[in-house]
């Protein structure tokens, strides 16, 4: 893989890099900062960088207001759920299309994954009165059940994909040496998916946690996680600038971390088929 | 059926409702991000101290999160909340459909007779209160002292929009970052048609004749959006379209505006030293009228707690809403918080009070600016809805919404005043055939 | 084995889909109980004699479009560099990668109110401070804004995704064809591009998904306007069923929404299907 370059090339390729990537993330990083001014050196003009006055009042009215742990527990719960009960029915399903592919499974697979743009305020209402009469209304389960819904079809499209590239000839050579077939889904495929259910698995608590359609639409207090909590914060009277930053940095804070450390496993299996 | 079996029965039923008695019952309040309503949450301890046997879950929304989500509910009978906080918009409107709780009775402590009359008119159905005012507002105009001192003028008793014009032209000094004035520009039947409908009704406009035939080729319609345009583009602020109430506050208590015409609650956070940078400098007036005029448009806005007809636990429900907006809230607020910071224009003993008279200067004008609301009658013209800056009626919500873009699209530069109103004109005309009005 | 995951996706679609089918031939207003009457196709009639109706078709494909170019451009970009040799490699992923799991309704607010506000955003006064009069976004470029707030989303993935592929490039060939003379510019064209072909197929196809449903970047930033301006098929028809509580007519533009939505999705499957058989 390691070409030979100059110095001089790399050291520019860097600088380049290192100021494309500061630039991307540079709106994260003017939040962070901001959650720690006051509210009136946040509008200041000119802005300070970073010699202000740190203070971390904005976090201690945020958590004096709204209860940050419950909001997090549920935003936990649901992003988990949805997606483990989505790999759960996803993942056979999957595994079928890849290796007993039928006639029609491409066209099933296109469908499933056109479902994914009906826009969900159309169907608010109904879902609204199914949940009512269901009592799933504002409750963990309730959202559980829409987000696997919502997220299976990506799930569904992206095992698929993966399991696809696992080549047949391994599961025949296994067959030859006379593995059973419990043993060859443990000890042959098992392995040679996890990369992909992995990812699968990472991308999808991503998209739950940051979904705020439903979260917001179907969750009063029990339920609520951190999308409402976000809501709480957005516009209120008055200068809202740092405690709305506060806020952000808390919300955005878990899912964030979580990405960084995982993004290599993240990345392993979100090719989609793309790579061979 | 064995006596036994009867004794059993009635053994089960008092350890049932024993169990209930020493049990909390859990209610949920949905409300509003607003400073006043974070405050009460803040002072929460007090009514636990009296309520042991209640306990209230919040759910605190940004106002438009806030009215979809409890729409929604109430429409579809979802029976999230057990109390909800909505504008004397939705009051009228919820209580004709029987989705709301009458509270009439509210126990003698309660002081019914307390409450400002136009404020309890407006939430009060064929002769019962359906909602309970937490606060309310008018509109009015505020200014900085300074700036119009500096202009070489002096605040008329009852300014016209001649004088607004004339003043705002005198305050901009773009260089220092100063503009004459900030009004609403963003769209929204609560944000820039807020307020437009005041000023057309000052203007001796109206958004409908007595046919319900909207009014946007009439003349007072014509002569609100001119000058509101010239103010907006000559001496407004730049992103003006996408201003509303919070962003222009922002706007004001940094020292960036000569003038505002917004709701009197403003008054509060712009004289208050720790939020706002000219609270020394303020000054206050009675919204604009025509030249000649006598109509303020004076626009008049209740956030009130309101129980749903659907709510199981409608006692646990009545003993907060009681407490929330009683006068014993009041005399809390001002211990804990400072007699300033009490939510205003519900009650007229407030008003009375010489210790909330000392450090609000706004006390007065905004008294003056609530009792000169006539929401009965808004405009000169003989109408067929009531409301002071909206239009009573459950179409207004996607009308006005509809409209204040096509305005905001003007102020935005992207039409001409003409253009706007032929717009208007054409989907309000839309929109109430669809509805099938003349009712 | 196919079964369970057909079937609740099924139901998914089916139920809701069904009862809004249902709702768009009522009149049935939310805050108008007791009112509900078939009334055919008055709905639907309503939907597109919409003033807004084609101004929403011709914003959301614009912002599909605009998202799309930028961050396969970009993306391609992106990952060329980012598969060149330099110090912190790592690092600069981690950057790159950070805006993807922002949820959207705090990327619009914060850009929105901390960037973008032509008073106190920090461009504002940048401007300023160059003495230039501040931009004001969102009411002389509000698509365009908007465009850039969910490009910035939406970057990070594409990258990604590019990236990986651009690592299974085969570096021998590669440097065959250097040795042949071929310079940098035929080799991007000739090898890379056609290499990255599939993975840019799947990165339409999947951002196509999301971006046909973005919601919270209009409601926080612009509200559809000034105007119509901003004003997506979604937004319209949140517009109308969540502000008028209109159920028939906001169902009668859902079930449109959709068929819309199936017919992007039958040409881009096409189109990709293709891509993907190779």
């Amino acid at each position: 893989m390691a070409r030979e370059v100059s110095k001089g090339r790399k050291a520019a390729v860097t600088a380049l890099a290192w100021g494309i990537g500061l630039l991307i993330f540079f709106p994260i990083l003017w939040t962070v900062l901001t959650s720690f001014k006051t509210e009136a050196e946040a509008i200041a003009s000119p802005p300070s960088f970073l010699f202000f006055d740190w203070t971390l009042e904005n976090y201690e009215t945020v958590n004096e207001r709204s209860d940050y742990l419950v909001h997090f527990w549920n935003s936990v719960v649901i992003a988990l759920g949805s997606t483990l009960v989505g790999l759960l029915v996803a993942v056979p399903a999957a595994w079928s299309m890849a290796f007993v592919p039928g006639k029609r499974t491409k066209d099933v697979l296109m469908w499933m994954l056109s479902t994914k743009m009906m826009p969900a305020v159309g169907v608010l209402v109904p879902i609204y009165l199914l949940a009512r009469d269901t009592g799933l209304l504002d409750t963990k389960l309730g959202l559980v059940i829409v987000l696997t819904l919502v997220n299976l079809p990506i799930i569904v499209w992206m095992l698929y994909t993966y399991f696809k590239e696992i080549p047949g000839e391994i599961l025949e050579a296994a067959r030859m040496d006379g593995a059973s077939l419990s043993s060859e889904i443990l000890y042959v495929l098992t392995p040679m998916a996890v990369p992909g259910i992995a990812s699968t698995l990472l991308l999808n608590v991503i998209l739950a946690w940051n979904e705020s359609f439903w979260t917001l639409n179907l969750t009063a207090a029990n339920a609520a996680p951190l999308t409402a909590f976000i809501a709480s914060y957005s516009s209120p009277e008055g200068l809202f600038y740092a405690k709305l930053s506060a806020a952000s940095t808390m919300a955005i804070a878990p899912i964030l971390i979580l990405g960084w450390f995982s993004q290599k496993q993240l990345v392993r299996g979100l090719t989609f088929g793309a790579v061979k | 059926m064995t006596v036994t079996f009867r004794a059993l029965v009635g053994a089960s039923m008092m350890l049932a409702f024993a169990g209930t008695a020493s049990a909390q019952t859990t209610i949920t309040v949905a409300t509003v991000n607003n400073g006043d309503m974070i405050r009460m949450q803040r002072l929460m301890s007090d009514f636990y101290a009296k309520h042991p046997d209640i306990k209230v879950n919040w759910v605190t929304l940004e106002e438009n999160v806030l009215r979809q989500r409890v729409t929604t509910d109430i429409a579809s009978k979802g029976g999230q909340y057990d109390v909800l906080t909505i504008g004397n918009y939705e009051v009228p409107i919820w209580a004709k459909q029987n989705w709301l709780l009458a509270l009439d009775n509210l126990g003698a402590d309660y002081q019914q007779d307390d409450l400002l009359p136009q404020v309890a008119q407006s939430l009060t159905v064929d002769g019962k209160l359906y909602a309970v005012p937490f606060y309310a507002e008018s509109s009015m105009l505020m200014y900085r002292t300074d700036l119009l001192e500096k202009a070489g003028l002096k605040m008329p008793e009852n300014p016209d929009w001649d004088f607004i014009t004339d003043a705002a032209a005198k305050m901009t000094d773009k260089s220092a970052g100063v503009y004459g004035i900030c009004l609403r520009g963003k769209a929204g039947w609560g944000e820039n048609m807020a307020f437009l409908t005041s000023m057309v009704n000052s203007m001796g406009g109206s958004w409908f004749d007595m046919q319900w035939k909207p009014q946007f080729d009439q003349p007072e319609w014509k002569a609100t959006l001119d000058t509101y345009l010239k103010l907006m583009s000559n001496y407004g602020p730049p992103g003006a379209s996408s201003n509303g109430f919070n962003e222009n506050l922002a706007l004001f208590q940094t020292g960036k505006c000569g003038m505002w015409i917004d709701a009197t609650v403003a008054a509060s956070f712009i004289s208050d030293p720790k939020e706002s940078k000219v609270a020394d400098k303020v000054g206050f007036a009675p919204a604009p009228t025509r030249a000649g005029g006598k109509n303020h448009g004076n626009w008049l806005w209740s956030w009130n707690l309101a129980i749903p007809a659907t709510s199981t636990k409608a006692d646990a429900a009545k003993t907060f809403v009681a407490w929330a907006t009683s006068p014993e809230y009041t005399k809390l607020v001002a211990e804990k918080e400072g007699v300033a910071n009490v939510p205003p224009g519900t009650r007229t003993s407030l008003y009375k009070n010489p210790d909330y008279l000392k450090v609000a200067p706004f006390a007065e004008m905004t008294l003056k600016a609530i009792e000169s609301a006539n929401t009965a009658h808004p405009s000169e013209k003989q109408v067929p809805y009531t409301g002071g800056q909206f239009v009573a009626i459950p179409e207004f919500q996607a009308i006005g919404t509809a409209v204040g873009q096509q305005f905001s699209a003007a102020v935005a530069g992207k039409s001409k005043a003409e253009q706007a109103l032929t717009a208007a004109q054409a989907l309000t005309v839309r929109e109430m055939t669809r509805a099938g009005y003349p009712k | 084995m196919l079964s369970p995951a057909v079937i609740l996706l099924f139901l998914w679609m089916i139920v809701p889909l069904a009862m809004t089918v249902y709702f768009s031939f009522l009149r049935f207003n939310l805050l108008m109980p007791g009112t509900e009457e078939f009334t055919g196709f008055e709905n639907y009639l309503y939907f597109f004699t919409d003033p807004s109706f084609w101004p929403a078709l011709i914003n959301t494909l614009t912002l599909v479009l605009g998202v799309l170019v930028i961050t396969v451009v970009g993306g391609v970009a992106l990952a060329v560099l980012l598969d060149q040799p330099m110090w912190g490699q790592g690092i600069v992923r981690i950057l790159v990668i950070a805006p993807f799991f922002i949820m959207p309704s705090v990327s619009a607010l914060v850009w929105k109110n901390m960037l973008m506000n032509p008073v106190n955003g920090l461009f504002a006064s940048m401007a300023r401070g160059l003495g230039l009069e501040p931009f004001d976004f969102f009411a002389e470029a509000p698509l365009a804004s908007i465009i850039a707030i969910v490009a910035w989303q939406w970057l990070p993935f594409a990258t990604l995704i590019l990236l990986t592929a651009l690592q299974s490039l085969d570096q021998e060939q590669m440097e065959a064809a250097e040795m042949d003379g071929a310079g940098w510019f035929w080799r991007f064209l000739h090898l890379t591009i056609p290499h990255l072909m599939r993975s840019i197929t799947v990165v339409v196809l999947i951002q196509t998904i999301f971006l046909l449903s973005v919601f919270a970047e209009i409601l926080v930033t612009t509200n559809g306007g000034p105007g119509t301006a901003s004003t997506t098929l979604t937004f319209l028809v949140y517009m109308q069923s969540m502000l008028q509580f209109d159920v028939g007519l906001g169902s009668a533009g859902g079930i449109v929404a959709v068929i819309l939505a199936n017919i992007v999705a039958i040409f881009l499957m096409r189109m990709i299907g293709r891509n993907l058989e190779a």
